[in-house]
């Protein structure tokens, strides 16, 4: 399909990278070319690099919203102020397991809080908090769309329904 | 879980239970793309828009509106290029229908998808999917790849002059993206804010072109209007409200799961304490909310005895609605007061702070919600809470103040002695402002 790339520049002023912008190999470029060949307009490939750069680099650090800048040729604050309105866009380091029990009502009925707090119990930590060496994050979350399996959690993009202490356990315990 | 069709023979559900049903080669054993074929060489893209009109389809997103008429609404001679957009951003809580569908039967999903963009003179097309659903978004992926190699998508479809393309795209966890508006905005690489309608998305959408938003649910039912014919598909339903829907049931149930039903179907007290098995545990119904958490809740004596039919109508007449489906049963445990504290702090979270009165009323109504709940509860609570409401409902910029308000306003009215025990100040001494 033809398809005509845009680079679309709201406002007139220059294009502000940082210092430092992040870097990624021949096979995320790949990727990321593939991405951009969606849309008709470059904008439109914000998220999905967005996501790219989070799993790159962890989290959006300044280096890699510098980069998305430079890529999609926009400004700094335009990827900034996409970057803080999406909740899964973290814009500040989280755990290398990344733990999102869902909070709302059909879980919360089903279970949600024994749930929660077994696993903070477990780690140590409260819901928002970081273990000490970085490996996991507890967060509590909003509807994930698991309703009729509640309650769940998940845990970078891994669901985990029907959950007892049991199975979480056994789901904490089998992590690498 | 239970995944199933009760009370008619499944549409959208006939292919789930099949081994592999998410593979072209099965869903082409099963009768799969033959309603494109028919569409692409024997039917006009008006004709195709008559049949729809005729099934009496409603958008099962949530606000109901006539998806024929919808259609009809694109321009025919805009020299834009147009665009169909299927919203896969299910994020309703309550609602898990949409992501069944593209788990075990991803075709039909774009199947109908082609429908919609040839009845439109659609080139692109994107399924906007919630970003949490990244598994759905790799099947998706998987089945358009599928599709491509074999020719059912991309340049001169089956061989015919008609070409189409269909991309995934992800979000990024924003319920508020789910409002079609908002969606667009998401899609275009801006934050997820609404758009002042009109220019309604069938003129003005994508890029400012014409489009159409539809629902998962909406689109995976293209391929069997077109199969069965606008006027038979509407028969299984009732007059203004066409076809079978998907139910989804969460909460105090013994079978929760995804139901297809028909339209009208008779009735919910039957739907819960028999289809869905019954109270978990032997438990007393004490409240549902029928359409996902934005409609009204229902007291179990609007149910119980009542002959509630399960359709747009039937549910407005028995006190709430069809939303999206979404059916959270609860038992005599639950404090509807405490459950109302929940979603208003989901519609807190959610609101994406564009207007006044969404931001600001949503937050203020969980302040109050937290100070009653830490015992600083006044007699005056509740006007004050109805007043929050009244100042968000119909002076938002988009549904989701009325979404925010209308289970808060149900529960003050349908269970207040939930709420009054709260405003009893349990600390003793004059209750304060926590």
């Amino acid at each position: 399909m033809s398809q005509q790339l845009t680079q679309i520049q709201p406002m007139s002023q220059p294009v502000d990278i940082g210092d430092e912008v992040a870097s990624f190999s021949a096979e995320v470029e790949a990727e990321i070319d593939r991405h951009l060949a969606k849309y008709p307009v470059m904008r439109s490939a914000i998220l999905p690099l967005m996501f790219i750069v989070q799993r790159e680099r962890g989290y959006l650090d300044a280096a890699g919203v510098a980069y998305l800048a430079k890529r999609l040729h926009l400004r700094i604050t335009d990827i900034w102020e996409v970057a803080t309105f999406y909740s899964m866009l973290n814009t500040t380091p989280v755990g290398k397991y990344h733990i999102q029990v869902c909070k709302t009502l059909s879980c919360k009925i089903m279970g949600e809080p024994g749930i929660t707090e077994h696993i903070c119990n477990k780690l140590g930590i409260r819901p928002g908090e970081t273990t000490t060496e970085g490996r996991f994050t507890v967060s509590l979350v909003e509807c994930l769309g698991s309703c009729g399996t509640a309650p769940m959690l998940q845990i970078g993009f891994d669901y985990h329904e029907n959950l007892t202490r049991e199975k979480v356990d056994q789901i904490l315990d089998s992590l690498p | 879980m239970f995944i199933g069709a009760i009370g008619c023979e499944p549409l959208q559900l006939a292919r789930v239970h099949l081994e592999n049903s998410h593979s072209l080669e099965v869903y082409r054993q099963h009768g799969g793309y033959e309603s494109l074929r028919k569409v692409l060489t024997s039917m006009s893209p008006d004709d195709v828009i008559s049949e729809v009109k005729k099934s009496a389809l409603r958008g099962r997103g949530g606000a109901g509106f006539p998806t024929g008429m919808k259609w009809s609404f694109v321009p025919k001679d805009s020299p834009k290029p147009k665009y169909v957009v299927c919203n896969a951003d299910e994020s309703e809580p309550g609602t898990f229908k949409d992501r069944y569908l593209m788990e075990r039967d991803p075709h039909l999903l774009i199947e109908g998808m082609l429908i919609a963009a040839y009845a439109l003179g659609a080139k692109i097309n994107y399924i906007y999917t919630r970003g949490e659903y990244r598994y759905l978004i790799d099947i998706m992926d998987h089945a358009l790849e599928e599709a491509r190699t074999a020719g059912l998508l991309g340049e001169k479809i089956l061989g015919t002059d008609f070409s189409s393309e269909v991309y995934t795209h992800t979000g990024a966890g924003a319920y508020i993206c789910g409002e079609e508006t908002a969606l667009l905005s998401s899609l275009e690489g801006l934050r997820g804010h609404p758009r002042m309608k009109p220019p309604f998305p069938a003129v003005s959408g994508l890029y400012a072109s014409p489009t159409v938003v539809n629902n998962v649910e909406t689109l995976t039912a293209v391929p069997d209007i077109i199969r069965l014919g606008g006027e038979a598909y509407q028969k299984l339903g009732t007059e203004k409200s066409g076809g079978t829907k998907l139910w989804s049931v969460s909460g105090h149930v013994n079978r929760p799961g995804v139901y297809e039903l028909p339209m009208g179907y008779d009735d919910m007290e039957k739907f819960i304490m028999e289809d869905c098995g019954g109270m978990l545990g032997g438990k007393q119904l004490k409240a549902v909310i029928p359409g996902g958490s934005s409609v009204y809740i229902m007291r179990a004596d609007q149910i119980i005895g009542k002959d509630v039919r399960m359709d747009y109508e039937g549910l407005v007449a028995g006190g709430s609605s069809v939303g999206s489906g979404g059916f959270i049963v609860m038992d005599e445990t639950v404090d509807i007061f405490e459950s109302t504290k929940n979603l208003t702090e989901f519609y807190k979270h959610e609101s994406c702070g564009w207007c006044t009165p969404c931001r600001e009323g949503t937050d203020w109504l969980v302040k109050v919600f937290k100070r009653i709940a830490s015992g600083g509860g006044r007699p005056e609570d509740v006007q004050l809470m109805l007043d929050l409401c009244d100042n968000i409902e119909g002076k938002s910029f988009c549904p989701l103040g009325d979404a925010a308000s209308w289970p808060i306003q149900s529960a003050i009215k349908r269970f207040p002695e939930d709420f009054r025990k709260h405003l009893v100040n349990v600390n003793g001494g004059p209750a304060t402002n926590v």
